[in-house]
C-alpha cells in the first residue's frame, strides 16, 4: 500500500520553473511521478517541459490540473509563505526542501497546520518516495526497489546509504520519507509510524536520527505503546561535540541535552534494535525480518 | 552566531532594559579614564564569546582608577581559557568597564524556541548566576516557563507568571514585566536563538538590573539584518572554519587524525561515528553539500588538509545531486596542487560513479578505494592502528 503517496497522487511543484526545481520536477517525472502542474507567482501561462502548465496560484493548480499534493523549491525567504498557501489550498501533503527557512517563520507555519488536513513534510528535507510508485524529493530513485521496509529519516545522503544497503540485501522498501533537518518541522517521527503500523505492505520500518531534540526519546515511547512490527534504529552524531550546530540546523547538543548516547538509551529501553554502526543498518535489518 | 556582552547590552539598551553604566576599553589607559568617569568600583570584565569568564580569571573588581589600569592591563592581551573555550583559550582584545552594583538578590532570565512545543518560551528563576542546565538538572521546580503561542503573541499574562513566579516585591512587577516583554520583542524582531541575562539583578536599591547579557542569533534569519551581521568578529572563530565558511563549506574542526569529506551532513556524522568505531579519531566534520563544484571540492579537501594532525583522510560520498565524476575530478587537482602524501581512502557511490572511477584510476595518484561504507571503516582501522 505504502504511505502518503502512491500511484494516484498528483504533484504540483511550487518553483518550478527555478534552476532546483525544474531540474527536480523533470526527474520526478522520469521516475513515474505524475506531476500535473507547476506554480511560479507571474509565470502562469508557460508550459514546462512543453506539457505541464504552469500557474500563478497553488488554488489554480489545484482546480485546474487536480493536483493534492505539492512539492516545494522556494528559497527560504518565501518558502514559509510558499508553505502556507499550500496548505491555504488544503492539499493533501506539502513536502518542502527547501533548507535555511528561519525558526520563527516556522513556529508560525506549525501553529497554522495545527488543526488542518494537510501534511507538512520538512522542511529542509529530501522529500518522500515509495517506491515504484511515486518520487517527491530529490532522492536517487534508481536506488529503492518497492518492499516491506518503511524508512524515516532526518537526514538526506544518510537515508540514500541505508536504503542502499537494503536494496542491496533484496529488501524494498515500502515509502522512505525524509522528515527533515530543521528544528521544527512539519511531521515528526509519531505520525509516520502510526501510517507505518497501519500499512499493510510495510513489515519493519527503519528510523534514521540524529543528535539535538527529543523526538527520537518521544518515538520510542510511542513505539512501546503502539508499535508491533519492529523497528530498527540509527544514531548518527554519536561523536559530535556539544554546543555545534553539525550541519542540520537541528543537530546541535544544547545543554547537555539532545546526545546521540541518550537517544540510543531510549531506544534499547523501549525495544527498537538499534545498530550503532551505520554501514551495518541493512544486516540489521535482514536479520530482524528473519526472524 | 554570538555576539560580546558589551554589544549585547547595546541591544538591551535600545529596547529600554536596563544595564550598568558601562564602557569598553582597548587599552589600560582608556581603562583607567572610564573608571575615573564612572566612579569605582568598576568591573573590568573580558570581552570573548564564552562562558565561564570570572572563573578563568577575567572579571575582576577595581576599586581605583590606578587598579582599573593594572587590572585591565592583566586582561588585555591574555589568552582566557574557560570551560567553554578549550584549552588554547581565546585572546582578549577589549575588556567592559562597568559601574560596580551593590546587589541584593541574583534570578535567571532566558527566551529560547522549544522545539518540542514549537514557540518560543520565556523562562526565568530565583536561581540566579548558576549555569541554567545545572538548575535543570537539581532544581527543575525553580524555573518558571510561560510559552508564547503565535496566535496570541506576548501578552500581559506571560509577563505577571514569571514576575510573580519570581516572587518580585510589588514595586517591581510592573518594572520585570517591561523588561520580560522588550526581551522577547528583540527576540522576535531580530530572529535570536537565545537571550540569557545571568545574573538579572535586584540591587539594594531596588532597581532591575541586567548584569550580564548574551543573545545568539539565528545564521538562516541574518540575510534579515544586517545591522546583526555587522557585530560578526571573526577572531572568535577557529581560522579553518573561517576559510571554510567563505567558501561555503560547512566544516567543523575536531581533535583527531582522520580528516573526511562527505556530502549530507547526516552523512558526514554517521562517517564520524564510523571512524571511531574503526578504532580512529575524526579530525574534523565536513560537508561539501549537494551542489558543490570541483572547485569547492577542491578547496574543501585543501582546507581539511591544513590540518596538521590529520594523518589519513576518508572521502565518503553518496551522490545524488552531488554528481562522483565531479567529486572525482576536484579530489584529482587538490593532490595535485598540495602534493599529499597521507593515505586516502575513497568510497563513492551513486550518480557518474563509473565516470569518477575512471578519472581516479588513471589520474596516477596512490588512492585506495573502498567499494562500500564498511570496507572504508576497515581501511580506515588498518591505517590508524599503524
Amino acid at each position: 500500500m505504502s504511505i502518503l503517496a502512491d500511484k494516484k497522487t498528483k504533484v504540483v511543484f511550487q518553483g518550478i520553473t527555478g534552476s532546483e526545481g525544474s531540474f527536480h520536477a523533470r526527474a520526478c517525472m522520469d521516475y513515474g511521478t505524475h506531476v500535473v502542474a507547476g506554480v511560479t507567482p507571474g509565470k502562469g501561462g508557460q508550459l514546462f517541459e512543453e506539457k505541464i502548465p504552469v500557474y500563478n496560484r497553488v488554488i489554480d493548480a489545484r482546480d485546474k490540473a487536480g493536483a493534492n499534493a505539492s512539492c516545494i523549491f522556494v528559497p527560504p525567504a518565501f518558502a514559509a509563505d510558499a508553505i502556507i498557501e499550500a496548505v491555504d489550498a488544503e492539499l493533501d501533503l506539502v513536502i518542502c526542501i527547501t533548507e535555511g527557512i528561519p525558526v520563527l517563520d516556522m513556529v508560525k507555519v506549525k501553529k497554522y497546520l495545527a488543526g488542518k488536513k494537510t501534511v507538512l513534510i520538512g522542511p529542509n528535507c529530501p522529500g518522500l518516495i515509495s517506491p515504484g510508485k511515486c518520487k517527491i524529493g530529490i532522492m536517487p530513485g534508481h536506488i529503492h526497489r518497492e518492499g516491506p521496509v518503511g524508512v524515516i529519516s532526518r537526514s538526506g545522503t544518510l537515508t540514500y546509504e541505508a536504503v542502499y544497503q537494503l536494496t542491496g540485501l533484496g529488501i524494498g522498501q515500502s515509502t522512505c520519507i525524509g522528515i527533515g533537518g530543521d528544528q521544527i518541522v512539519g511531521t515528526y517521527y509519531i505520525d509516520l509510524l502510526k501510517m507505518f503500523e497501519n500499512d499493510d505492505q510495510t513489515e519493519a520500518i527503519v528510523i534514521i536520527g540524529e543528535i539535538g531534540g527529543s523526538a527520537e526519546e518521544e518515538a520510542a515511547e510511542y513505539i512501546q505503546t503502539a508499535v508491533s512490527k519492529p523497528v530498527i534504529g540509527f544514531i548518527a552524531g554519536q561523536t559530535a561535540p556539544p554546543g555545534r550546530r553539525m550541519g542540520h540546523a537541528g543537530a546541535i547538543i544544547s545543554g547537555g541535552k539532545g546526545t546521540a548516547a541518550e537517544k540510543m538509551a531510549a531506544w534499547k529501553k523501549c525495544g527498537i534494535h538499534v545498530q550503532p554502526n551505520p554501514a551495518k543498518i541493512g544486516e540489521t535489518v535482514a536479520a530482524v525480518i528473519k526472524q | 552566531m554570538k555576539i560580546h556582552e558589551f554589544q549585547a547590552k547595546k541591544i538591551f539598551s535600545d529596547y529600554d532594559i536596563p544595564v550598568p553604566d558601562g564602557e569598553t576599553a582597548k587599552t589600560p589607559e582608556a581603562a583607567r579614564k572610564i573608571a575615573e568617569k564612572l566612579g569605582c568600583p568598576v568591573v573590568v570584565k573580558a570581552q570573548i564569546h564564552a562562558g565561564g569568564r570570572g572563573k578563568g580569571g577575567g572579571v575582576k573588581l577595581a576599586r581605583t582608577p590606578g587598579e582599573a589600569f593594572a587590572v585591565a592591563g592583566q586582561i588585555l592581551g591574555m589568552n582566557l581559557v574557560t570551560h567553554q573555550t578549550g584549552p588554547e583559550g581565546q585572546k582578549v582584545k577589549q575588556v567592559l568597564i562597568e559601574k560596580g552594583q551593590a546587589i541584593e538578590k541574583e534570578l535567571y532570565l532566558g527566551i529560547v524556541v522549544d522545539r518540542a512545543q514549537g514557540c518560543p518560551v520565556i523562562m526565568a528563576s530565583e536561581a540566579g548566576g548558576m549555569e541554567i542546565e545545572e538548575v535543570a538538572a537539581k532544581t527543575p521546580e525553580k524555573i518558571i516557563r510561560a510559552a508564547v503561542d503565535p496566535a496570541i503573541g506576548f501578552s500581559g499574562t506571560h509577563a505577571r507568571k514569571i514576575a510573580y513566579g519570581l516572587n518580585l516585591d510589588a514595586a517591581l512587577i510592573k518594572p520585570a514585566g517591561k523588561i520580560i516583554a522588550g526581551l522577547y520583542r528583540i527576540f522576535t524582531q531580530k530572529n535570536c536563538s537565545l537571550i540569557e541575562i545571568n545574573p538579572f539583578v535586584i540591587t539594594r536599591d531596588r532597581q532591575l538590573l541586567a548584569l550580564d547579557g548574551k543573545i545568539n542569533f539565528e545564521d538562516d534569519a541574518l540575510s534579515r539584518h544586517p545591522d546583526i551581521k555587522a557585530l560578526y568578529d571573526p577572531d572568535e572563530q577557529d581560522p579553518l572554519e573561517l576559510e571554510a565558511s567563505k567558501c561555503g563549506l560547512n566544516y567543523i574542526k575536531l581533535d583527531g587524525n582522520v580528516g573526511c569529506m562527505v556530502n549530507g551532513a547526516g552523512l558526514a556524522m554517521a562517517t564520524m561515528d564510523l571512524i571511531k568505531l574503526a578504532g580512529g579519531e575524526p579530525a574534523n566534520f565536513l560537508d561539501v553539500g549537494g551542489g558543490a563544484s570541483a572547485e569547492q571540492v577542491e578547496n574543501a579537501l585543501k582546507i581539511l588538509l591544513m590540518d596538521k594532525n590529520v594523518k589519513v583522510v576518508l572521502i565518503n560520498i553518496f551522490g545524488g545531486i552531488l554528481r562522483c565524476d565531479r567529486v572525482a575530478k576536484g579530489i584529482v587537482q587538490a593532490v595535485k596542487d598540495i602534493d599529499l602524501h597521507l593515505p586516502m581512502i575513497i568510497r563513492l557511490e551513486g550518480t557518474n560513479v563509473a565516470e569518477a572511477g575512471q578519472i581516479l584510476e588513471t589520474s596516477g595518484l596512490d588512492l585506495e578505494f573502498a567499494a562500500n561504507f564498511d570496507e572504508a571503516a576497515q581501511k580506515v582501522t588498518q591505517h590508524a592502528r599503524a
